[in-house]
This record gives structure tokens, C-alpha cells and sequence, in this order.
């Protein structure tokens, strides 16, 4: 996608969270996704993680594109996400520790996250830091709206409820906020275990290509870098 | 030795790195159309993250350990890797012209698979030794390979059946490696 004319900032961001959306639309970052959409509070928990890390390096990014020089700017872009990607470890592991215990390993992986690169060398590379910072908000608001999707309704279908243990992210008071739907606490255990993240995330998709068929006319949608052949 | 031997199986099919802990989906979604496609990036892949695995252990317990820096691993790994994937592009170019055009193409690509960081970073979490930390590599890279030959495979004939308009492409592929996901649950309880 280039930008021919310079859209408003409402536009890019509403074009980085719905119709360029990084995960239903593009297929980036599903490792993260898959892994961490088990409930929402691991949900929530990685896509704050990562919209930080992609709005701090994409405007870093915006910011130094003219000192950056063209034949080194992948590794630059790399040093960049993997600073802000630590930043983010320390931050979790200083205020959410035991949530950040149990989503670890996919928060030190968000700087191989494809669609943060991405977003570096597509957009931020060559635009102004403004813009850099709307797409980044546009994207990090369209990864934490697949995240969410996913993560509710592995949640409902796997336990019968929704927002268990929130106390790990927003304090004591927020352990209330449990809400169980069904009184039979045994729901389909499938849908938080590793197959289920699969079956359910196809099924989403295939969902949303139901629902608007024009984005699936051609049979096959590019998906991601190793197809352009 | 025993405990060798578990560390292997369970890398490599209890714990397989794609289907039971997702790292590296975007090879093993987006390069399995094609059976040699599939084995060329798996063999790629495999040499890499070995060897990056192995440099990652000795980076972190010879300088960032004794400076007291464990903090910058991810940035330390991540140089890492990007170093070892140069430095095969260099050796294959050098060694084995027919090797590197195979390979060539998917090589500049392993520095963002993230189960290149993440083997790394999981010996580190789990307290392996050096030579723990080898086998383990080793048998992530040979689970990558082989669910990407066997869900290439796999693909290969999807593409001949009759599929909904709405899950064709990526829908069907997805579930696809749910199936295959649960197939390798199976192997649960072999070793841990």
C-alpha cells in the first residue's frame, strides 16, 4: 500500500485497525496470537505490550528516517523494536509479574513480531512522525481487536465464562469482574489447548470472509512475504 | 544420556515448536504451499537455529552474565541471529553454489522467524547446559522441519479438494494445522 496522497490521521488509523487489520486481514504476528489468545487477560495483557513497542519504535523510527541510512535501515529498524521490546519486559516485569510470567517467552518474541518490521519499513520509514504514531495506533488497535476476538471466544468455549483473573492487570478489585455463564465449570477444554487456537482462529476467518465476501475475490489471499514469488 | 534423549523427543514432538507452542508460524504458514519450498526452508532454518542457539549460549554466559547485562539478551540474541544468518549466506555462497541458490532466498528471512529467538530464549528459561542446550536446538530444528514437509504434504492435496468459497486460502489452512496440532497431541506423556 502507498501512500499517492497524504490521508488524514483519522484515516490511517482507522485504516491500520479495520481495513488493513494486521492479523484478519494481512496474517502477521500469528505466533503471538495464536499462542497468547488462550483468555483475555493474556490477551489484553500482550496487546498492550506490543501497541507500546509499536508506537515507540514506529515513532523512533519516523523520527530518525532521515539519519538512518538506506543500506543499513533493516538492522537499525531490528536495534530499535528490540529496545523498545525490552522496555517492555522491564515495565511488565516491575507491575504485572505474574502475568508477565505466564506470557514470557511471547513478549521477548515481539521483536520478531513481521508486523512491526512491517509497519517500519512500509509506513514510519518514510513518513512523518505524526503519521508514523496513527498507523502505529491504527495497527496496535487492529492487533488488539483480533487478540481479543480470539481470546473471548477461546475463553468462553474453553471455561464457560469471561475476564478470569483480571487482578493480575488491574488490581484486587478487578477479580470481581469474573463473569461465568454457565454454573457447569467444565466447558470444551479443546478450545484453550494449542489445536483449538488453530481451529478457532479458521473459523474466525472464514467468518469474517462470509460476511464480506469481497475481500476473498480471489481464491487464494496472498498471505505473507514468502508467497511473492 | 537419558535425560539427552528426553530433552530431543520432547523438542522435537511433545513440545513441538510449531504446533504445541506456536514460534515460527509465518514459515509454516506462509512457505508450505509447496513440498520444495517446505524442506528447502525447514534445512535452512534448521542449520541456522542450531547454530544461533549454540552462539546465544555462549554469548549470554561469557559476556552478558559476568557484566551483569542479562538484561539486553533480546537485543544481544537478536544480533546474534542476524550475525549467523550472514555468516551461512557467506559459507554457502563460498562452499556450495548449488546449496545457496537453493537456500539462498530463504535465508534473510530466518532473522524474523521467531523460533530462532525463541529456542534461545527457552534454553535460557529452562537452565540448560551447553551440550543440553545443543540437543534441544537440534530437536526443535528437526520438529520444524518435519511439520513443514508433512503440512506441505498435507497441503499439496488440499489444493485439489473442494473447499467453501469462504474457507479457501488461509481459513482451511488454518484449521489444517489444528488437525495436525491435535494429531501431535498424541504424543503427550512420551517424554517432558
Amino acid at each position: 500500500m502507498t501512500q499517492a496522497l497524504r490521508p488524514s490521521l483519522q484515516k490511517t488509523i482507522a485504516a491500520g485497525a479495520v481495513a488493513n487489520n494486521p492479523v484478519w486481514v494481512q496474517l502477521l504476528g500469528l505466533c503471538p496470537l495464536l499462542a497468547v489468545s488462550n483468555s483475555v487477560t493474556n490477551a489484553i495483557g500482550l496487546a498492550l505490550a506490543s501497541a507500546a513497542v509499536l508506537i515507540g519504535s514506529n515513532s523512533v523510527i519516523a523520527l530518525l528516517r532521515h539519519r538512518i541510512p538506506e543500506f543499513a535501515r533493516l538492522p537499525c529498524f531490528v536495534l530499535i523494536i528490540a529496545s523498545f521490546t525490552t522496555v517492555a519486559v522491564l515495565l511488565m516485569q516491575a507491575f504485572t509479574y505474574e502475568l508477565y510470567l505466564k506470557i514470557a517467552l511471547f513478549v521477548q518474541i515481539i521483536v520478531t513480531n513481521c508486523m512491526i518490521l512491517g509497519r517500519a519499513e512500509a509506513f514510519a520509514s518514510k513518513q512523518t512522525v505524526a503519521a508514523a504514531f496513527a498507523d502505529a495506533l491504527g495497527t496496535a488497535a487492529g492487533f488488539a481487536i483480533a487478540l481479543l476476538t480470539l481470546g473471548a471466544v477461546r475463553e468462553l468455549i474453553a471455561t464457560g465464562g469471561l475476564f478470569d483473573q483480571m487482578e493480575m492487570l488491574f488490581g484486587a478489585t478487578a477479580a470481581s469482574w469474573h463473569l461465568s455463564l454457565t454454573d457447569d465449570p467444565s466447558g470444551m477444554l479443546l478450545a484453550a489447548l494449542p489445536p483449538g487456537a488453530f481451529i478457532v482462529a479458521g473459523l474466525l476467518l472464514a467468518l469474517k470472509n462470509a460476511l464480506r465476501p469481497s475481500n476473498s475475490s480471489s481464491p487464494m489471499i496472498p498471505m505473507t512475504p514468502y508467497e511473492q514469488e | 544420556m537419558a535425560d539427552l534423549a528426553f530433552i530431543l523427543i520432547g523438542a522435537l514432538l511433545v513440545n513441538n515448536f510449531v504446533l504445541a507452542q506456536f514460534l515460527g508460524l509465518c514459515p509454516f504458514i506462509g512457505a508450505s504451499g509447496q513440498y520444495d519450498t517446505a524442506a528447502a526452508m525447514g534445512l535452512a532454518t534448521a542449520f541456522v537455529l542450531t547454530l544461533s542457539a549454540a552462539a546465544s549460549y555462549l554469548v549470554y554466559h561469557t559476556v552478558l552474565a559476568p557484566l551483569g547485562l542479562e538484561y539486553l539478551k533480546i537485543i544481544a540474541f537478536i544480533v546474534v541471529i542476524a550475525g549467523m544468518v550472514q555468516l551461512t549466506e557467506l559459507y554457502l555462497k563460498s562452499t556450495s553454489p548449488l546449496l545457496h541458490q537453493v537456500l539462498g532466498i530463504y535465508l534473510p528471512l530466518i532473522t524474523s522467524n521467531c523460533a530462532v529467538l525463541g529456542v534461545a530464549l527457552l534454553a535460557l528459561q529452562h537452565e540448560l547446559s551447553f551440550g543440553q542446550t545443543i540437543v534441544f536446538a537440534i530437536g526443535a530444528a528437526l520438529g520444524f522441519t518435519l511439520v513443514m514437509v508433512i503440512f506441505a504434504a498435507i497441503r499439496e492435496r488440499v489444493v485439489h479438494a473442494l473447499v467453501p468459497v469462504a474457507f479457501q486460502g488461509a481459513p482451511i489452512t488454518l484449521i489444517t494445522a489444528g488437525i495436525l496440532s491435535l494429531a501431535f497431541m498424541g504424543f503427550a506423556g512420551l517424554a517432558d
